[in-house]
């Protein structure tokens, strides 16, 4: 046991450790407080955090398991990547690959899994954050954030349902964009649209409405699969991220994890 | 075991039997938070339901199912009064549920549908909702107790109490990103990813799903037209509540559980949240089958299940079957009862803010009041056409073909 305790007091004194973390352990109380100032991640907390704030049975966590899952989505959507091309000759094959060869082959598990979980996560946290009441003032806008980032939660999930190129995949997006078809005013058989003619000529058609810049073609297609890979490993996580760098100051700014007041 | 299975199909073989339910069952858990008892004039109310129900149950076969559903429901709730609330209870529902759910994997039907991979999220979220539900309301009816006694909810008597991040919510942090890690771990080497053949554009699925978190959507396309199912309603759904929380001005119930300080709000949220939302994930997902017809959890998905397509529109209902005369050739004129309804429908809001919303209207004020209840009256729009649709086959109550104006 003193054994222990003599490498981890070496480990703790050497230089290398002492260069990462500047604090030691954090035994005295300055010293935690300078654990969390001294520290990028954890620095997104405040010092001191309202006891009633911190128990699971007022957060549920929920907060943070969407938080975590979306780095576990980003983890793994690296990862397959690697091993994955957005065409139509080699998407299909390459899932294949991906279960079939790649040591280590968990990731597409894990990326779906996550996905699924990530949205039940997100919908609970917004449920627990209505049944606190923590929408209300000073965290009004806050709250609008938090509803654009479930949006995005679920257009991240919805994008990538594509990306594997099986029959579940494409006849779900086929479902799912038809309705930008109807848009009003921007889908060929929306309401509205055939009144925005030139002359004759109806400038809403199948070939230039919602739907089609949604797909880039008139079909689900190589278009589509390209378009919406992009969306889903660059556009939509960029401004997820972003969001949810807005999410988590506001969040310290409104006076940190809602409690009464 | 068959008579159990017949009854959970036949009461689910129409999703207005499980909304109206559901509904029900939510107002009596309101009931229940506000200590109603049913010997009181808003108990005679529910037991007159449960009555009319039966009456109508002779006639009706799904209804009479409903009706005992629903009595066995309600007297259970008032037997239990607050105890349901109590731990030992919660923990009784959770492992009855999960008995009843164990016992239905047994059925070679309800297997193949519940244990589907792309399935199984949904199942968790169930339970996960029926949880954490409960555990919301009943940290509300603590609260609600301490504060009719005239205490503070527990939240304020540990908030002004503060702890280090480092060790306490740090620690609360890492303790969850490992269960999480191992769950997901766990969860992916046990359940493989679902991957179908290879996508063939010329041979659709029958059914064609949308993935599953949008199955609420898809579900609403049974009763509206595309434009508003996919298009305008969910962007309501997005501006209503980013504008939530500058409609409810109530100051009270911020940063604690509580329902009696905010009963209309969370009313209101709940059964959006709840009902129309989950619930209809729920339909869509293990109760509709091929041709998007309505099978109950036990019945076998048959392909060529037989649904008679008697849906009628409200002005062939009006000009043909009512005034006996051929239907109008200008369509303003064919459909002027319907745009009427929908008109009087809409403009509801300043009829209520001097009749029943009175006394929102003098709290919200008018911008507030009329952005609110038409956002909610938006909302009550769809069970409002899921009982039209499903008691009088009612297909569109206006019906502009030549513009694809539907409602």
């Amino acid at each position: 046991m003193s054994r222990l305790k003599q490498l981890q007091q070496g480990a703790v004194n050497s230089q290398i450790w002492k260069s990462v973390f500047r604090v030691g352990i954090p035994n005295t109380n300055r010293k935690r407080v300078l654990a969390v100032l001294g520290s990028l991640i954890l620095h997104l907390h405040p010092v001191k955090v309202r006891r009633s704030g911190v128990r699971m049975s007022y957060t549920w966590c929920m907060g943070g398991t969407s938080f975590f899952l979306f780095l576990v989505e980003t983890v793994t959507g690296l990862l397959l990547m690697f091993y994955y091309r957005p065409t139509i000759e080699y998407a299909f094959t390459d899932i294949m690959d991906l279960r079939e060869q790649a040591p280590f082959g968990i990731m597409r598990e894990m990326h779906r899994w996550g996905a699924h979980a990530m949205v039940i996560a997100v919908w609970l946290h917004m449920f627990r954050v209505f049944m606190t009441g923590s929408y209300k003032p000073p965290r009004e806008f806050n709250w609008n954030v938090g509803v654009i980032l479930l949006v995005l939660t679920l257009l991240l999930s919805f994008t990538g349902y594509l990306l594997p190129w099986d029959q579940l995949a494409i006849w779900a997006i086929t479902v799912g964009s038809n309705m930008a078809r109807a848009s009003p005013g921007a889908g060929t058989e929306g309401p509205m649209s055939g009144l925005i003619k030139l002359g004759d000529i109806r400038l809403i058609h199948a070939g230039d409405d919602a739907r089609f810049a949604l797909l880039g073609a008139k079909t689900v297609g190589p278009s589509t699969l390209l378009r919406f890979y992009v969306l889903h490993c660059v556009a939509i996580p960029l401004g997820a991220g972003f969001l949810m760098a807005i999410h988590f100051w506001r969040v310290r700014k409104d006076g940190g994890i809602s409690g009464p007041l | 075991m068959t008579f159990i299975k017949d009854f959970v199909d036949v009461l689910s073989g129409s999703s207005i039997s499980f909304l109206l339910l559901t509904s029900l069952f939510s107002f009596l858990i309101f009931f229940n938070l506000l200590d109603g008892r049913l010997r009181s004039k808003g108990g005679s109310v529910f037991i007159g339901f449960g009555l009319l129900f039966l009456i109508s149950g002779i006639f009706i076969r799904p209804l009479l199912y409903l009706a005992i559903a629903y009595l066995v429901l309600m007297f259970l709730l008032a037997n239990l009064g607050p105890r349901v609330w109590e731990t030992r209870t919660g923990l009784i529902i959770l492992v009855a549920g999960g008995g009843a759910f164990g016992l239905s994997m047994l059925d070679p039907q309800f297997y193949l549908i519940a244990a589907k991979p792309d399935n199984v999220p949904i199942v968790a979220m169930i339970f996960l909702l029926g949880f954490f539900t409960w555990v919301a309301l009943r940290k509300a009816y603590l609260n609600d107790r301490q504060l009719l006694a005239g205490g503070i909810p527990w939240e304020k008597t540990e908030s002004d109490e503060k702890l280090f991040t480092c060790p306490d919510l740090v620690y609360t942090e890492m303790l969850c990103m490992i269960v999480l890690t191992i769950v997901m771990i766990v969860w992916s080497m046990a359940l493989r990813a679902p991957l179908e053949e290879a996508a063939n554009p010329t041979s659709s699925p029958n059914p064609a799903k949308a993935p599953w978190y949008f199955l609420g959507l898809q579900e609403m396309l049974v009763y509206f037209d595309p434009w508003l199912a996919g298009v305008l309603l969910p962007t309501l759904i997005i501006v209503g509540l980013m504008a939530i929380p500058y409609i409810d001005t109530n100051p009270r119930g911020n940063g604690y559980y509580s329902f009696r300080e905010r009963k209309w709000e969370l009313g209101i949220f709940l059964y959006g949240f709840l009902v129309l939302w989950s619930f209809l994930i729920i339909t869509g997902t293990f109760l509709r089958g091929p041709n998007w017809n309505f099978f109950g959890p036990y019945e076998y998905w048959d392909p060529n299940k037989l649904v008679p397509l008697v849906n009628i529109d409200l002005s062939e209902l009006i000009w043909v079957k009512a005034l006996g005369v051929a239907l109008p050739k200008i369509w303003l004129i064919r459909e002027m009862f319907g745009i009427l309804f929908c008109l009087a429908y809409l403009g509801l809001p300043p009829l209520l803010a001097v009749g029943p919303f009175r006394r929102f209207y003098q709290k919200m004020g008018p911008p507030r009041y009329y952005v609110g209840t038409f956002l909610f009256l938006i909302m009550m729009a769809l069970p409002i056409k899921m009982v039209l649709r499903w008691l009088f086959n009612l297909k569109y109550i206006v019906h502009i073909q030549e513009i694809f104006f539907n409602v």
